[in-house]
C-alpha cells in the first residue's frame, strides 16, 4: 500500500503541475518587459497591460461580448425560466425529450452550430449580424440556464407553494413571492455560467462575426496568428482574475461541488 | 397545475430551439442530398479525396488518444481527491475547476508559448543541450493531443471524483482485508463502480476533442487539420458550402456514434448504469 500511496501523491503532483503550469508561464509573461514571451521575464514591466488599453481592438471587442452575453443571457432567462419551472414540476410524459432537446445545443458540435445557424438563419433569412451573434449565444447560454435552474427548483419543496395557493394566491403570485425568492442564487448561478460559456465561445460565434462585430474571443484568436507578443498574455492575466472572481460567485450561490455531479 | 400550462411555457424556449438549432441542421442534412436519384453523391465525392480522409481519421485518432490519456491521467487523481485529499479536497477541486472555466484561447495560447520555436520546452531541452536546435512542436498533431489533453483532462476528473466518492470505504477494506491486491481492488471494485461517471467522462472528453475548434486552429494550424478547422476553411475561405454541409453531418454523425458506443461499453462493464 505503501508504494502505491506514493505513486498516488507523485502522479497527482505531476497532473497538477500540467494544469498549473502553463497558466503560470503565461501569468508571468504578461508581465515581461521584453517582446518575447520567454519564462522567466528578466525584466518586469506593465507594457503590455497600457497597450491593451491603448488600441482599440481589444476593449471594443469586450465591449461586444459584454453587450452579446448580457442580451443572449436575458433572452435566455426569459425562455428558459417558465420552461426550468415547468420541467421541474411536470410529471408528464413529454418531460424527458423537451429536456434533451434543450440541452442539444451543449451536444452538437459548435462549429455546424455556427455553419447551420449562419447558412439557414442568418443568410437565408437575411438576418443583421449583430441579431444573428445574439441570438446564437442565446442559443448556446439556454443549457447552462435550464439545467441550473432546474437543479436549483428541485430543492424548493412543492408544498411551499401549494400552501401559498390554498392561502389564496394565484399561481403566478405564488411564484414570484415563494418560488423566486428561493432561486435567487440559482439564478445567479445560471448567469454566471451563461455569460462565461458566452464570453469564452470561438466555434458558434466565428460563423457569425461580420463588419465591425467582433467579440473578444474571436479578437484575441485572430491577434496570435499575426502578432506572438505578450498583449494577449496580459489580456489572458485579466481574464484569469475575471474567471476567480466569476468563481467566487458561483462557489458562494451553489458550491462548486455543482461540478462533480452530473 | 394543469398540463396546458406546462406546455405553454416550455413552448417558446421549444420554438427558439426548432427555429435556431433543429429546422437549420435539417435544411443543413438537406442540402447534402441534392439528388435523390443519387443521394450520396456528394458524400462520394467528399470521402474520395485522399486529403479529406486523412483528416477525418486524423481527428478520431487525436479524441482517442486524448480521452486515453485523460482516463490514464484522472483516475490515480480523482481517486486521490476523492478518498485521501481531506482538507485539500477542496482547493484541488477548485484548481481542476479553473482552467475550465477560462477561454480556450487563453490555454491554447498559452500552449503556443510552450512547444514554439522559442518556447519553454524548446529552451529547457537546448539549455540541457538535449538538442543542438529548436525542435518544430507546434502545428503538428502531438501538439493538438496535449492542447485538448490540456483542455479537457478536468472534465474527466471531476465527474470522477463525484462517483469514487460515493464507493462504500467498508467495500474496499473488506476487499483488502481479505487479501486482494490493489490492482484487483481497482478492476474489480472501483472500476464497475466508477462506471457512470467514467462514462460520462469519455463522452464528455471524446467528444469534445472530436468537435473543439480553437485549440486545433492554433495548435494544428493548417499541417494538422481536423474536421472542425476544416469545414471553417471550407465555409469560410473557400466557399465550398456543399462539402462544409457534407462535414457537418459527418461531424454530427460520430458525435451521436461515440455516444451511443461508449454509453454500451459503460453497460457492459456495469450493467446497473
Amino acid at each position: 500500500m505503501k508504494r502505491s500511496g506514493l505513486v498516488l501523491i507523485v502522479s497527482i503532483l505531476l497532473v497538477y503541475i500540467f494544469l498549473i503550469g502553463p497558466l503560470v508561464i503565461i501569468g508571468f509573461s504578461g508581465f515581461n518587459e521584453s517582446e518575447f514571451l520567454d519564462f522567466p521575464p528578466k525584466v518586469y514591466s506593465f507594457r503590455w497591460f497600457f497597450r491593451i488599453f491603448e488600441s482599440d481592438m481589444f476593449v471594443s471587442a469586450f465591449q461586444t461580448s459584454l453587450l452579446i452575453s448580457v442580451l443572449g443571457a436575458t433572452g435566455a432567462l426569459l425562455v428558459g425560466l417558465p420552461a426550468a419551472y415547468s420541467l421541474s414540476r411536470t410529471r408528464a410524459k413529454w418531460r424527458r425529450s423537451v429536456l434533451s432537446l434543450f440541452m442539444s445545443p451543449v451536444i452538437v458540435p459548435g462549429v455546424v452550430l455556427g455553419f447551420a445557424l449562419l447558412k439557414h438563419v442568418v443568410i437565408a433569412l437575411d438576418i443583421e449580424v449583430w441579431t444573428g451573434m445574439v441570438m446564437g449565444h442565446m442559443l448556446i447560454m439556454l443549457p447552462y440556464v435550464i439545467r441550473v435552474i432546474v437543479s436549483s427548483l428541485s430543492n424548493v419543496p412543492i408544498e411551499i407553494e401549494e400552501a401559498a395557493v390554498s392561502l389564496g394566491c394565484s399561481n403566478t403570485h405564488a411564484f414570484l413571492i415563494v418560488v423566486l425568492p428561493n432561486i435567487r442564487s440559482g439564478i445567479l448561478a445560471a448567469c454566471l455560467l451563461a455569460f462565461i460559456t458566452s464570453l469564452n465561445d470561438g466555434p458558434v460565434t466565428i460563423f457569425l462575426t461580420g463588419p465591425g462585430v467582433t467579440t473578444l474571443p474571436i479578437q484575441m484568436l485572430s491577434y496570435v496568428e499575426y502578432y506572438f507578443d505578450p498583449t494577449v498574455s496580459a489580456l489572458s492575466v485579466l481574464l484569469m482574475l475575471l474567471t476567480v472572481a466569476i468563481m467566487i460567485v458561483i462557489e458562494s450561490t451553489m458550491g462548486l461541488s455543482f461540478f462533480t455531479k452530473k | 397545475m394543469n398540463n396546458r400550462l406546462h406546455i405553454l411555457l416550455v413552448l417558446p424556449g421549444v420554438l427558439l430551439v426548432v427555429a435556431l438549432l433543429v429546422a437549420p441542421l435539417y435544411f443543413v442534412f438537406l442540402d447534402t442530398i441534392p439528388d435523390l436519384e443519387h443521394p450520396f453523391s456528394l458524400y462520394e465525392a467528399f470521402l474520395e479525396k485522399g486529403f479529406h480522409q486523412k483528416i477525418i481519421i486524423r481527428t478520431i485518432r487525436v479524441a482517442l488518444i486524448t480521452t486515453m490519456i485523460c482516463v490514464i491521467l484522472a483516475y490515480p487523481c480523482a481517486f486521490f481527491i476523492a478518498r485521501y485529499a481531506r482538507r485539500f479536497k477542496a482547493v484541488l477541486i477548485v484548481i481542476a475547476v479553473f482552467p475550465l472555466l477560462l477561454s480556450p484561447v487563453v490555454r491554447s495560447f498559452a500552449w503556443m508559448a510552450i512547444l514554439g520555436k522559442n518556447g519553454f520546452v524548446n529552451d529547457l531541452l537546448l539549455f540541457f543541450r538535449i538538442i543542438q536546435e529548436p525542435v518544430q512542436m507546434l502545428y503538428t498533431e502531438g501538439a493538438v493531443i496535449v492542447g485538448l489533453t490540456y483542455l479537457f483532462l478536468p472534465l474527466m476528473i471531476l465527474p470522477l471524483v463525484g462517483v469514487i466518492e460515493n464507493i462504500e470505504e467498508d467495500l474496499l477494506d473488506s476487499a483488502k482485508s481479505l487479501g486482494a491486491k490493489d490492482i484487483i481492488v481497482f478492476f474489480q471494485i472501483i472500476l464497475p463502480l466508477s462506471a457512470s461517471g467514467l462514462l460520462v467522462g469519455c463522452i464528455l472528453v471524446f467528444t469534445g476533442s472530436l468537435t473543439a475548434y480553437t485549440t486545433p486552429r492554433l495548435l494544428g494550424g493548417d499541417q494538422a487539420m481536423t474536421l472542425s478547422t476544416l469545414i471553417y476553411q471550407n465555409a469560410m475561405t473557400l466557399f465550398e458550402w456543399d462539402a462544409a454541409s457534407v462535414i457537418a453531418i459527418i461531424m454530427i454523425t460520430l458525435t451521436i456514434l461515440v455516444m451511443k458506443i461508449i454509453g454500451s461499453l459503460a453497460t457492459r462493464m456495469n450493467p446497473d448504469v
